[in-house]
């Protein structure tokens, strides 16, 4: 802690070093504050803690291989990584994607979403004081991961979506499973609103905090939540249709108060459209149905076809021994994330290494945003408006 | 090679071009996406007029990124992806870049947002942006030596070539 003298001199600000190792801070994230009293004059995030070179690490595997490494950019949104860059791989190679693979994707990266959401919310809230909301989030977040357990075989690092489909058949009785959790979150959404929306100590640390326009936000490329609450419906799923989300009947909720309470009321707004794709979506899953595309040299033949046929055999050596090599090019491929625009960019140059994978991580240009929203705020707000946009750090510093 | 279509029928290639004959070297198209090739020289004025125009509006730059086509000259590749939120359109401006002469003008002007994505940039590719506010490394540490997404970086970095090594760990092991 330094006192340091400003320009005029007349006035005295501190500069306060928050973080690195700070819980509210979500990771490891650490901002330069200048103070005047308690009120923010400037403020500096100070990143990388968390940098592992993932883009560096996948140009040295090949496609299939770099698909473990996506679950790890951002750990509260493993499915929707696969899915962006299992995309970007597909449309690299022109291949179409089985529409029962593409509804069982969508299922598993709405309940995702929800994921996501709830922990947001209970992190969000016990930042502000709210201690109860985050045993409930984490109790439904559980019932999630279990069925991503259930399907997957991982609670976490799933590496499910793969190029040209799934890793495999969902297990029997999974849908039974997404059934019941479908019917008791309804009204565990209403037990958080309970708890929170209309709480007067809640609506005092949220309201008018963190505001942002529509312009700044649009300018500083800011996405997802806190773009709609700005009151741009800004969402690629209906703007940019992917995995057959043009089939779905869903709302894209905007607000425009554009404030910490704002984004909440976005987020459980989104929480419940997830659960309406959800519904949609066992009802769209075929019972039957291949899972992969029928892609010889790209995706793995099945088991049973190896064990008989001579060409899958070989294919399935060469696919995990050397690759596969898409034409040369480059495609950019976005998706939403719970935390906004998540893209991948994947450039090939024919050989059976990605040339360069690029991530969009929301997360890190949403950040950007933040000394705007905590200027001139109270040093207690900061901690609002780190929770407000959502940052996994993971993704920040990939 | 990716298909070059010169006649392409796109709105951003006819404003573009109607604005200036020489704003766009070329038209890339590829899996349905659209890339314009422009020099480096009217980078920022071109990004400026895809922003300003009404019938672009390209609002949003959502991403910027590099390729590195070492040894291949120009080696570098910058990627700007713009996006028309009022158009619902999707466009992508590249600039390529010499190696011994990687410097590009600034968006920062244009996009704000570009702030942190040059940074980046910077940071990995280390390509300088002139007339950006504060171009600092961002992910890695400040005293940081190379560029590690460049290709001539090794993935595991210089840990296992001793005479490089003590010289990017100032001696220390």
């Amino acid at each position: 802690m330094t006192t340091v003298e400003t320009a005029t001199g007349a006035a005295k600000t501190m500069v306060l070093n928050m973080g690195p190792q700070h819980p509210s801070t979500h990771g490891v994230l650490r901002i330069l504050l200048e103070l005047d009293g308690e009120n923010v004059v400037k403020a500096i995030p100070d990143l990388g803690y968390l940098h592992t070179g993932i883009e560096k690490s996948c140009e040295d595997k090949t496609y299939s291989q770099a698909i473990t490494l996506t679950d790890r950019i951002d750990y509260l949104n493993p499915l929707g990584n696969n899915l962006v860059y299992c995309l970007a791989v597909e449309k690299l190679l022109g291949l179409e994607v089985p529409k029962r693979a593409q509804y069982i994707r969508v299922l598993l990266v709405e309940l995702q979403r929800i994921s996501s959401h709830l922990v947001w919310l209970g992190t969000h809230a016990i930042d502000l004081g709210a201690m109860s909301v985050f045993l409930y989030c984490f109790r439904e977040r559980e019932e999630i991961l279990k069925i991503f357990e259930f399907v997957a075989g991982q609670r976490m690092m799933t590496s499910y979506i793969r190029i040209g489909g799934l890793a495999l058949e969902p297990p029997t009785g999974w849908i039974q499973r997404v059934e019941k959790f479908l019917k008791m979150m309804p009204e565990r959404i209403d037990e958080y609103e309970s708890l929170l929306t209309g709480n007067r100590i809640w609506m005092g640390r949220t309201q008018g905090i963190g505001y942002i326009s529509a312009e700044d936000a649009v300018a500083l490329s800011m996405t997802g939540p806190t773009l709609r609450a700005a009151g741009i419906a800004y969402d690629n799923r209906k703007l940019f249709p992917y995995s057959s989300y043009e089939e779905f009947d869903f709302d894209v909720p905007t607000r425009t108060d554009s404030d910490c309470f704002g984004r909440y009321m976005i987020r459980v707004a989104e929480m419940r459209e997830s659960l309406k794709i959800v519904r949609q979506a066992i009802a769209k899953i075929p019972a039957e149905g291949p899972i992969r595309t029928d892609a010889p040299g790209i995706v793995p033949p099945g088991r049973e076809k190896m064990k008989t046929e001579m060409e899958a055999l070989i294919y399935h050596f060469k696919i995990f021994t050397e690759g596969f090599s898409p034409p040369p090019g480059e495609v950019f491929v976005t998706v939403e994330s719970p935390r906004g625009e998540l893209g991948a960019f994947v450039a090939s140059d024919g050989s059976p290494k990605p040339l360069r994978v690029h991530f969009r991580s929301p997360s890190y240009i949403n950040l950007q945003a933040l000394p705007k929203l905590i200027l001139g705020q109270l040093i207690s707000d900061v901690i609002a408006c780190i929770g407000t946009i959502d940052i996994v750090l993971g993704e920040v510093d990939r | 090679m990716t298909e070059n279509t010169s006649q392409v029928s796109n709105v951003v290639v006819e404003v573009l071009r109607s604005w200036s004959t020489n704003a766009i070297e070329e038209v890339i198209e590829f899996r349905g996406e659209t890339t314009l090739v422009v020099p480096r020289k009217v980078l920022r004025a071109i990004a400026a007029r895809c922003r300003e125009d009404d019938a672009l509006q390209f609002n949003l730059l959502t991403d910027a990124t590099c390729v590195d086509r070492f040894p291949m000259e120009p080696r570098f590749e910058l990627n700007y992806h713009l996006v028309s939120i009022p158009k619902v359109k999707k466009v992508r401006l590249r600039v390529r870049l010499s190696g011994d002469d990687p410097v590009v003008d600034s968006l920062v002007p244009v996009w704000p947002g570009a702030n942190w994505l040059e940074r980046e940039i910077f940071d990995l590719f280390g390509i300088q942006f002139t007339g950006h506010p504060d171009l600092r490394r961002i992910l890695l540490p400040d005293d940081w030596e190379g560029y590690p997404l460049r290709k001539d970086y090794p993935v595991e970095g210089y840990r296992d070539i001793p005479a490089i090594a003590t010289r990017y760990t100032r001696g220390r092991p």
